[in-house]
């Protein structure tokens, strides 16, 4: 009841900067990320790829969520992209457009897409409803909140997560290490 | 209105922290690389030992041809240099320099996560000018540094890790705050593998197999002339500047010092800062560039282990002192 009331207290019609501001980065980040799969020039879809994870990080910002938008930088934009340049470069990306660049299954992969997207839109909002964050308090989403929410409330997910990274390490291990056996064989 | 004021304020102060203390460190390279050489460096011009070199340099590279390969992607060529300058620009905003409210540029929360997330998208410049060059030489040395980023991105985390253990915050004012003498021994190991770390990051020697010129003429930056290359240069020593700091600030207790804590908090700073500039041009002279094997090998088999050993040791450390 309390966040109804606290919903009509905001409105819908009257957005404030920062939910403008929030709204427009949201395109941007979308429209980026819409580029990036559909651009046939490879590494422009990686660097597109960089503006939506950049404007994602600039949105968990504008939610107060300093910790976590700064996290976001360090590791998809600064290690996952350049990552995938480098594997980009390896393969001899071309420059511009690459024929081949298409695939079979574009409406099977629009489907999942839309599906998955629905899927987490539909869990957001059924998560949060109404509830809306104050902006001009103290920030919510702190180095220390997060961290107490994290290894207070969600200690197990966290540390199921830290074993599958774990799992996955070890499993690039052994498959680095069979190609290693298969060049003695021959 | 003050508010807008003193922000717009703080950000010139800042801009000009960026345009001068990397030309102070392009000078003395050039002197002291000169001495070290036994030869004297460049003495004409600006009258003074040569003082005003670089402004000459800046001039020179502003009146060249801005020339963009006619295979080259246009757009991102042009776009690299930005990319790898700005960066800097806003770690430096975050890098307190002494003890008060004004000393630093802004406040931000999760300083450390900030000024690292920050320095890696500088990289992206380096990768961008490589393969929008549309030439071999560039690709391999874009090649080169994302293999050398990859390589050494983990050890400076872990070595910053262990800084925020030990005092308990990730705001770099907070670490300061919290900052006493014998941080300097529990933290050596660490200060030493987030430097060298940092030193490869901005691929100076002994770490500059990116740029070899003996191999791959200059690596990403092959293809570029004038001003787009000066900014890439600009980005280099704005890169010490913002490495020397960081080390001073999370490993060397910043403005801490013997004496003088009060009011000269911010020569601690730069006095810190200078010497590790120092020791960054000092061993660009004294060592022979690392092959691609062996600064693969020094990042993985030793950096890394020595920044977990560094922070087992903060943790135990830690604890025991609760």
């Amino acid at each position: 009841m309390s966040h109804l009331a606290a919903a009509a207290e905001q409105g819908f019609l009257s957005p404030t900067g920062v939910e403008i501001a929030f709204l427009l980065v949201g395109i941007v980040t979308l429209g980026a990320a819409v580029v990036t799969v559909t651009t046939k020039q490879l590494v422009h879809a990686a660097l597109w790829l960089v503006v939506a994870l950049g404007g994602l990080a600039v949105e968990y910002l504008l939610l107060t969520a300093e910790f976590v938008a700064w996290v976001q930088v360090l590791i998809y934009v600064g290690s996952v992209v350049v990552l995938l340049l480098f594997g980009l470069m390896l393969t001899k990306a071309p420059i511009g457009r690459s024929p081949d660049a298409d695939s079979g299954n574009r409406w099977a992969a629009l489907v999942v897409a839309v599906a998955a997207a629905a899927a987490l839109v539909w869990v957001v909002v059924d998560a949060f409803r109404t509830q809306w964050i104050d902006l001009e308090g103290p920030s919510q989403g702190s180095t220390r909140a997060t961290g107490e929410i994290l290894f207070q409330h969600w200690v197990l997910p966290f540390e199921a997560l830290s074993v599958l990274l774990l799992a996955a390490l070890v499993g690039a291990i052994v498959l680095s290490r069979k190609s290693d056996s298969d060049k003695e064989q021959r | 209105m003050n508010d807008v004021l003193d922000v717009a304020f703080r950000l010139v102060i800042v801009f000009a922290v960026f345009m001068v203390l990397p030309l102070v460190v392009g000078q003395t390279e050039h002197k002291v690389m000169a001495h070290m050489q036994g030869r004297l460096g460049p003495m004409y011009a600006g009258g003074f030992h040569g003082w005003a070199q670089l402004v000459a340099d800046g001039v020179k590279f502003a009146q060249k041809e801005d020339i963009v390969p006619a295979n080259a992607d246009r757009r991102i060529f042009q776009l690299a240099p930005a990319v790898a300058l700005l960066p800097y620009l806003l770690v430096l905003v975050a890098i307190p320099i002494g003890p008060s409210e004004g000393a630093v540029g802004q406040v931000i929360d999760a300083g450390i996560f900030f000024v690292l997330a920050v320095m890696g998208v500088g990289v992206l410049g380096s990768l961008m000018a490589g393969w929008a060059s549309a030439n071999k030489f560039s690709l391999l040395g874009g090649l080169r540094t994302a293999a050398q980023l990859l390589a050494y991105e983990l050890p400076m985390l872990l070595a910053a890790a262990s800084v925020a253990m030990a005092a308990g915050t990730v705001s770099l004012p907070g670490i300061l705050n919290a900052f006493e003498w014998w941080w300097l021994p529990w933290q050596i190991v660490g200060a030493i593998v987030f430097f060298v770390a940092g030193l490869a990051e901005l691929q100076r020697p002994p770490f500059d197999m990116p740029v070899a010129d003996s191999e791959i003429i200059f690596g990403a930056y092959t293809e570029y002339t004038g001003l787009r290359f000066a900014l890439f240069l600009l980005a280099e020593y704005a890169g010490i500047v913002v490495l020397c700091g960081l080390t001073t600030v999370l490993f060397l207790g910043g403005w801490h010092g013997p004496w003088g804590a009060d009011g000269l908090g911010w020569v601690w700073t730069l006095l810190k800062t200078a010497i590790l500039a120092f020791g960054v041009i000092w061993l660009r002279v004294t060592y022979p560039r690392l092959r691609e094997d062996q600064l693969q090998k020094l990042a993985w088999t030793v950096l890394i282990l020595l920044a977990l050993a560094q922070i087992a040791l903060t943790g135990i450390v830690k604890v025991a002192i609760q």
